[in-house]
Order: C-alpha cells, then sequence, then structure tokens
C-alpha cells in the first residue's frame, strides 16, 4: 500500500489538513465466547481528524477500541497501522508506537501525585536505564527534568495548575477525567483514544473538555478517535463518524450524513438517550 | 513558627524535585548524616551497637528492600528472611572462596546474587496476586531454609551446620569475625544503609518508581501507557532482592558473625520485616527507617522499662511486647495504612500551618 500524502489529504471548511490513513481496520470480529461484540466492522482513522464512534451501549464501541489498544485480539480481521499489518502486539508495545487512551471508567493511579500520574506519560521517552537512574546525578536528573517541563506544558494546558501535588485519590470525578487526558497527552501520541471522555460531567465540564480537544486536535496536530454518547458534542467535534449497533456498523461519514442516514435514525437517534 | 515553605519559593522544577522541599528537613537531614558519620563513631560502645545501631541499619536495609517490592510495585513478599539467607550464604561462599577480594564487593555480589535468585522466585508474580503471591513467596522461604540446610556444600561441611564470619578488613580495619571493633561494625553499616537509602530514593522518584507504582496502583492502566508489567516486577524483585541480601550479608558476616539459616532467617524474620514496612509505612523510604527503628527499640525500650525498671518477669515482657506488635500491626492496617510515616507527614502538615489552621 503507498502513502502519497497529497492524493489522501485534503482541508477542511475550517482550515485544517487532514492527512492520510494512520489506522486502518480491516473486516474486525471479536467474540467472547458466544458473545459476538464485534461483527466484522472496517473503518479507519485519517491523520489530524477527530473521528467519533458512536451508538447504544453495548453496541461494542469500548471492545473496538481495546483491540485498537491491544487489549483484546480480534478473533478475525487486521489492524493495519501506518500502512503495515499490525502483529499480535501487548498494549505496551502499541503505546511503544506512538497510541494513548483514557478509559470509560477512569484508570488513574490512585497513590500517585497527578504530577507522577502525569510524568508516567513520558515513558516512552525517557531512555535512562535502572542504573542512571539509581545514580539520579547526571544522565537522569536531566531527562527528569526535560520531560517534567513537556508536563508542566500539558499541565497549563489543561489547566490543572492548582492540583500539581495533590494524591489523585482525593480529586473529583470531573479533574480525574482531566488529569487521565493529561497523562495521555503527555506521551504525544499519535493517536489518542478517548472513551466517552464526558460521561458524567456536568455542562460546564463538558464545554471545557470539547475546548481541550479540540484545541488538542488543533494545535498539536494529535489525531484523535473519541467513543461520545452526547449527539451534541460528537456533531460539532468530529470530523467523521462511525455508528455503531449491537456489533455491527450501520452507518460511517461526516456528521450530516449519518444523521441523515435511515438505518442510523431508526437504531439510534431514533430512540431516546439521556 | 520557622517550619515554612514561604520565603522558600521553587525557582526551577530542580528545586521543586529535591527530596527535602523545606529547608528545615534539608538542614535536620544534612545534621543526622553528619552527626551519624562525624560524632556517634567516637562514642559507641559494644552494648549500643549491637543491641541497637548494627540491627536498626541493617533491618532498615532489608525495610527498603521490601518497600521496594511490596509497597511500591505491590507485590507481598513472605520471603525476605529466605533472600536474607542467600545474601548471607553467598556472602559466606565468596570470603571462603575469595579471601583477597575486598569484602565490600562481597556484599555487593552477595546482594547481586540474590538479586537473581529474587527474579528467579519473582517470575509467579507475572501470573498471580495478592494472597496467592504471598503463599508463593512464603514456599520459597522454606524451600531456600531447606535448601542452605540440606545441602552441605552451603555451610563448607562444617560439623555444626553453622557458618562462620572469618576476619575480614577494609582499609586495614577489622570489619567482620569477633576481633572488630564496635565502631567499624557501625560504620560499615551505615555506610550500606546511606547507599541503600540514596539509590532506593532515587529510583522510587524517578520512572522506574513510577512503573512500580503504576503496576501496583492500577497495572492494566500502567500497560498501556507503556509499562512493561514483566520488566517492571522483574525490576522490583531484582532491586528489592539486592537489597535484601545486602541486609542478609551484613546481618551474618558483620552482626552475628556466625549463622544458621533456619534459626537466623527463619520465617520470623520475614514477617518481621514485613511488620517493620506496615507500621512504617509502605511506599515510604522514611517509613522504612522508621519501621525499623521503632522494632528495634521497642524491645530494648521494654525490656529496661519493664524488666529493668518495674522488675517484670522477662517471660511476661516478652510476650507483652508480641501485644503490642499485634495490635499496632492491627491499628495501622485498619486506621492508617501508610504507617508512621503518615503520622509523621501530617504532623509536618498541621506544623507548616501553625498557629493559623487555615
Ligand atoms: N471482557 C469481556 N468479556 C465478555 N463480554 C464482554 C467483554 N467486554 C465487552 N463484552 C460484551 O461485548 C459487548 C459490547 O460491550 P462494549 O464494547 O463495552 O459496548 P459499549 O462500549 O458500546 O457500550 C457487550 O455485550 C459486553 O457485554
Ligand atoms: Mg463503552
Amino acid at each position: 500500500m503507498s502513502l502519497d500524502m497529497n492524493a489522501n489529504s485534503y482541508v477542511t471548511e475550517d482550515g485544517r489538513t487532514i492527512g492520510p490513513v494512520v489506522m486502518d481496520l480491516k473486516n474486525i470480529t471479536l467474540r467472547f465466547g458466544g458473545v459476538v461484540a464485534i461483527k466484522d466492522i472496517s473503518f479507519n482513522i485519517r491523520e489530524g481528524e477527530i473521528r467519533a464512534i458512536i451508538g447504544p451501549n453495548g453496541a461494542g464501541k469500548s471492545s473496538m477500541l481495546n483491540v485498537i489498544s491491544g487489549f483484546y485480539k480480534p478473533q478475525e480481521g487486521e489492524v493495519w497501522f501506518r500502512g503495515a499489518k499490525r502483529p499480535p502486539m501487548r498494549p505496551y508495545q502499541v503505546a511503544q508506537q506512538g497510541l494513548a487512551r483514557t478509559f470509560q471508567n477512569i484508570a488513574l493511579f490512585d497513590g500517585m501525585t497527578v504530577l507522577d500520574n502525569i510524568m508516567t506519560g513520558r515513558l516512552n521517552h525517557m531512555k535512562t536505564n535502572l542504573l542512571q537512574q539509581a545514580m539520579w546525578w547526571g544522565k537522569a536528573e536531566k531527562e527528569e527534568l526535560a520531560n517534567r517541563e513537556v508536563c508542566e506544558k500539558v499541565i497549563d494546558f489543561l489547566e490543572i495548575q492548582h492540583i500539581r501535588k495533590t494524591p489523585v485519590g482525593r480529586l473529583p470525578y470531573g479533574l480525574k477525567k482531566r488529569v487521565e487526558l493529561a497523562r495521555a497527552l503527555a506521551a504525544e501520541p499519535s493517536l489518542l483514544l478517548l472513551d466517552e471522555p464526558m460521561a458524567g460531567m456536568n455542562v460546564e465540564e463538558k464545554e471545557d473538555m470539547s475546548r481541550f480537544i479540540l484545541d488538542m486536535n488543533d494545535e498539536f496536530g494529535t489525531t484523535i478517535a473519541l467513543i461520545e454518547h452526547d449527539m451534541g458534542v460528537v456533531m460539532d467535534l468530529s470530523d467523521r463518524v462511525v455508528v455503531m449497533d449491537y456489533g455491527k456498523k450501520i452507518g460511517d461519514g461526516t456528521p450530516d450524513e449519518v444523521r441523515n442516514n435511515q438505518d442510523v435514525i431508526d437504531a439510534y437517534l431514533g430512540v431516546s438517550h439521556d | 513558627m520557622f517550619y515554612r515553605e514561604a520565603g522558600d519559593f521553587k525557582t526551577s522544577y530542580r528545586d521543586d524535585n529535591q527530596t527535602f522541599p523545606i529547608r528545615l528537613d534539608r538542614a535536620g537531614y544534612w545534621v543526622a548524616i553528619a552527626v551519624a558519620f562525624g560524632i556517634v563513631p567516637f562514642f559507641v560502645n559494644d552494648y549500643w551497637v549491637n543491641a541497637i545501631f548494627a540491627p536498626f541499619f541493617i533491618y532498615a536495609i532489608a525495610a527498603l528492600g521490601l518497600n521496594i517490592l511490596t509497597g511500591y510495585a505491590g507485590q507481598v513478599s513472605l520471603g525476605t528472611g529466605g533472600f536474607m539467607a542467600v545474601g548471607a550464604y553467598a556472602v559466606y561462599k565468596l570470603m571462603v572462596a575469595f579471601p583477597e577480594i575486598n569484602i565490600i564487593f562481597h556484599v555487593l555480589m552477595a546482594g547481586g546474587i540474590t538479586a537473581v535468585v529474587g527474579v528467579l522466585f519473582g517470575l509467579p508474580s507475572l501470573r498471580i496476586k495478592g494472597f496467592y503471591l504471598a503463599v508463593a513467596t512464603l514456599a520459597s522461604q522454606f524451600f531456600l531454609i531447606w535448601l542452605f540446610n540440606k545441602v552441605p556444600w552451603f555451610y563448607n561441611y562444617s560439623a555444626s551446620g553453622q557458618i562462620n564470619a572469618p576476619e575480614r578488613s577494609v582499609f586495614g580495619i577489622i570489619v567482620t569475625g569477633p576481633n572488630t571493633e564496635a565502631w567499624a561494625k557501625y560504620l560499615i553499616c551505615l555506610v550500606f544503609l546511606v547507599g541503600v537509602a540514596w539509590m532506593a530514593r532515587n529510583l522510587t522518584r524517578g520512572m522506574t518508581g513510577r512503573k512500580w507504582m503504576g503496576i501496583r496502583d492500577m497495572d492494566i492502566a500502567a500497560e498501556i501507557i507503556g509499562v512493561n508489567p514483566l520488566m517492571a516486577k522483574m525490576t522490583a524483585f531484582a532491586v528489592s532482592s539486592f537489597f535484601v541480601g545486602v541486609a542478609g550479608a551484613l546481618f551474618f558476616a558483620v552482626y552475628l558473625g556466625a549463622a544458621e539459616a533456619g534459626e537466623s532467617f527463619g520465617i520470623s524474620k520475614s514477617f518481621l520485616i514485613l511488620f517493620m514496612i506496615i507500621i512504617g509505612g509502605l511506599g515510604s523510604i522514611f517509613g522504612s527507617f522508621a519501621g525499623a527503628a521503632f522494632m528495634v527499640l521497642m524491645p530494648v525500650f521494654l525490656k529496661n522499662v519493664l524488666v529493668g525498671g518495674m522488675g517484670w518477669p522477662t517471660d511476661l515482657a516478652a510476650h507483652f511486647e508480641f501485644m503490642i506488635v499485634g495490635g499496632l500491626i492491627v491499628f495501622f492496617l485498619i486506621v492508617e495504612p501508610h504507617g508512621l510515616a503518615q503520622l509523621w507527614r501530617l504532623t509536618k502538615e498541621k506544623l507548616r500551618l501553625w498557629p493559623f489552621p487555615h
């Protein structure tokens, strides 16, 4: 597969350049015993875009993210990343390829401070070995401080300076979500997966989070795939939307295309969601 | 009043990162180091070294080791005694086989050998957690002690089954064997303790420590951010066992002088070190010191007060000690899982705000 940047790229209405396909999922099928969580789904994610995955509860959206991040091994189908078929990988190896994510149920390190949580995001950017770290002086300290600086930028960006030294366990829900995002962002991922980043938030928090997501994409050019329930948010944020229902893909396109797709209206928009 | 961060603003991330961010703490730390190295050695006698300093320093090293594994990386271990025995027997074999090599290297090599053994016995942690891992490490404790008793090669076929530390010196100063001076014992243990604590501090404040704590707090999240769980657990076992091995080597070579696996490094040793980190504080360097100091000082204190002062019979005082330790374990597990270190931290937090609590 050749990657012709120009032929594959286009410019959005608001002037952002959407590049070639970075993540290509081909005919993914995932079963848990008798339950088929994902049925033969294909879709792709392009460089620089915000890609949404929507669908009712239990549609298989989180399972899809878990396939992408290497937690679940699909029984059938292929995952292509940057033009190459990805061999079976452990999640930490997927992370080394530049992928970061957040979880539907926050997965932070409760015993560590906000800063330490975010610093873990720098893991793949730090190269000193155990012995150098045990000695600290010199290389290890220099590296630590350089990476601390990156984290401080993320902290400023997400406006969480005031809780830098707070143990994460003590934070309220909304801030935890933000810290989890900060940790993922600190990794400077080339692809960022967000599983319901706004679930359980109030209107104001949702607005903040939407702004962060847009800014992240705009300022750092981060490619984002996100799962979200709030249709208004999805339509505002995303460039393209995949719609899932009962493990099947029932729609894929721009927000407008999806909104007008009869299958989608029947399956998802017709059903009331809170 | 003076215990403040105010007027002590951090202008760089380096300052913000230091071990003791508050000036008074920093000063206290340097004073303690200066006194420990420059003053105490001139005054210690055999009683103080054998009853307090040597066991305190050596147990603090072991507690630091176990705390890295259990407190930081979240992997329970009941095999500490067995790993101390590995350090002890390794240093013994090395001392006897290579008398021309400096004992300092022997101790370090004994730590290295224990690290390898620790990694081997840590392999089950890749599959099992919590209670089951505790049982697996308990099995390694019994296996190691059995091995050292069973295979005469380890104790060089001595008739008693014991190992005895030959006399060795560092820079012409005797540090092992019956002719060791109190201050020499004191200093060699202190040097190792300071070195180990310094490394433990560096490792836990950097990325290695974050990987360990990540695995402890939420292994799934750790893995997705890029932590290789196998490497994180194995480095925890390696570093932890290295420290524990050094502690075992010193315990035998410098402190006891003669040892027998089951007696000196039995299961009660494993529990003793575990109690130290629970009472001192899991996941805390300071807590490792506090716990070791507490468990060493308390019996001495009780003995002096109850037996010496109040005339209680020795065995009654010993039972009393068990009750106190048991009660404290329950107290800390239920009320304050972060141990003495957390109590100390809270006190300091109050002090920082005093006299205006808001
Ligand atoms: N680890 C698992 N084991 C068994 N079934 C699972 C597992 N994860 C998800 N499922 C099932 O797969 C289906 C899709 O779940 P999920 O991907 O979480 O949906 P969504 O995120 O769209 O709400 C559900 O029926 C769920 O019960
Ligand atoms: Mg979900």
